[in-house]
């Protein structure tokens, strides 16, 4: 009920805002309403909606896919982590957008690009979180792994893994996040499609703010739902142990 | 080999030789930050097959060092441990050591962890000890619910559920009620006892309750404070189920008490 009024606070302000000061520039929420509306009749958002989408599930699913076993191995052997460890430090805080001349120089204008964009985005994160999970399994269910007998590729797939999987899918949530952040910057750059595209087009071609702004919301919508979906994932009951709403 | 048998004050009932599990001029010492610090100190001790020994010393005396490397988690720095009057290289499902709280597997259900260490069972048989051992300790209807839905006792239960399943030689318990109330540690000692005759496993319980010690044990080991090492055996003479107010109790219980240093008053 109360964020609903929150909403529309801001909404009614908005539009205040737009007519009392008579910008010609920035659109009034009506305006961002049409001009979502004619989004929709022109058949070009589904298709930028799902060239983003597909650009984040490539370079995430990449990036969780390596990061993970890689993640899993170094908090494993702590003396292969503290010869890699520093690399990530370093190369972790560098921004993904400071990657885009890096990356277009490799490989070329297009969607590799972005994709490998996402991927770093979401790499590093993945597997820190990996690492530290590892690193704070107990070392009682060590112990009672070892104890029933377990090798060691056993225990880490038995005992280890399980034990850090709620730190790891906080992980990924974060890292998916941070590529739902780096696409849209990534389409303003390397493609010609995509939520970031429609921003950087709509602005260029013609000053349509109704449209950049429509795409902004877009995007904050989107992102909101696909959070929701990796919060419900934190809800099966098999990784809810490692969760605070669950004492 | 040595056939040296327990301290000074041994009334060791078990040869060594014959023993299920026995320790050999055992000694521990760690090294933190430089210091050398000495733990456990030339304990002989030997458990015969089924019985049932509780560990009694001091919170932090060494204890539950003693019990680990008895599980083969730690390696002593001097003498040895034996089981089957082998040397002890490492854990072995043929001992389980059971924690003091938070052993159980929290991602897996209460079947799952009863069948944690039943991998290379049929179908058939697996299902047929979980459902055993789920009837022993009393989890019945809980079979599905994970150990985050069960109470602290629930969950002490599951995890010697889970130890038993194995069908190990033996129980390494180290204070497995020490964190649960006192109504439920009460209960828990009787199911333990329950359990104990039913099976017949060789159980070495560490615990810092003189009570517990007494309730439970054939034999209670008196340990001194770190560097622990055995003070005084004591053979506890009373048939269960034991009545805790009969004189022979109170008697050893008082002596134990006595041996430690305490002051049996408030």
């Amino acid at each position: 009920m109360w964020p609903l009024v929150a909403f529309a606070l801001l909404l009614a302000a908005w539009h205040f805002a737009v007519i009392w000061t008579g910008t010609k520039v920035l659109p009034s929420p009506l305006e961002v309403k049409n001009g979502l509306a004619e989004l929709l009749q022109e058949h070009v958002l589904w298709n930028d909606i799902q060239d983003s989408l597909r650009r984040v599930v490539i370079g995430f699913g990449l990036a969780a896919l390596l990061g993970i076993p890689l993640g899993l191995t170094l908090g494993w052997y702590p003396g292969a982590n503290k010869v890699v460890n520093p690399v990530i430090q370093i190369l972790r805080p560098i921004s993904p957008i400071a990657w885009i001349p890096v990356a277009i120089l490799f490989l070329g204008v297009g969607d590799h690009a972005a994709t490998s964009l996402i991927f770093l985005g979401a790499f590093f994160p993945i597997v820190v979180s990996c690492v530290d999970g590892v690193n704070n399994v107990p070392s009682v269910f060590r112990r009672a792994g070892r104890n029933f007998g377990l090798s060691p590729l056993q225990l880490l797939g038995r005992v280890v893994f399980p034990a850090a999987l709620p730190q790891i899918i906080v992980g990924l949530r974060i890292a998916f996040g941070i590529a739902w952040l780096v696409v849209v910057a990534a389409e303003m750059v390397a493609v010609d499609s995509g939520l970031g595209y429609l921003i950087i087009d709509s602005r260029n071609s013609g000053k349509r703010y109704d449209l950049v702004v429509a795409a902004m919301l877009l995007i904050g919508i989107i992102g909101l739902a696909l959070d929701f979906l990796f919060r419900g994932l934190e809800r099966v009951k098999s990784v809810r142990w490692g969760f605070r709403h669950e004492s | 080999m040595s056939t040296q048998t327990a301290g000074q004050h041994s009334s060791t009932r078990a040869s060594t030789d014959t023993a299920k599990l026995s320790t050999h001029s055992l000694g521990m010492v760690f090294h933190r930050s430089g210091e050398t610090i000495p733990v456990l100190e030339n304990i002989n001790l030997a458990v015969a097959d089924g019985e049932f020994v509780c560990l009694l010393g001091p919170s932090g005396c060494g204890k539950s060092t003693l019990l680990n490397t008895m599980a083969g988690f730690l390696s002593p720095t001097s003498g040895e441990v034996r089981v089957d009057n082998e040397i002890v290289q490492g854990p072995d499902p043929r001992r389980i050591f059971v924690f003091q709280e938070r052993g159980v597997f929290p991602w897996l259900t209460v079947e799952g962890n009863i069948a944690f260490g039943l991998a290379n069972l049929t179908r058939q048989e697996r299902d047929r000890r979980i459902a055993h051992y789920v009837q022993m300790v009393g989890l019945q209807g809980f079979e599905k619910a994970y150990p985050s839905e069960l109470s602290g006792g629930m969950k002490q239960r599951l995890e010697v559920a889970r130890a038993l399943a194995v069908n190990p030689d033996m129980l390494l318990l180290d204070e497995p009620f020490g964190a649960l109330d006192s109504i439920t540690r009460l209960t828990m000692r009787h199911e333990l006892l329950r359990i104990w005759q039913a099976e017949r496993k060789t159980i070495v319980f560490v615990t810092h309750d003189i009570d517990e010690a007494v309730q439970l044990a054939d034999r209670v080991v008196v340990m001194s404070a770190r560097p622990a090492s055995i003070r005084q055996i004591v053979t506890i003479d009373i048939p269960h189920p034991r009545d805790i107010s009969s004189a022979r109790y109170l008697e050893l219980r008082d002596g134990i008490f006595a041996q430690i240093g305490l002051a049996h008053k408030i």
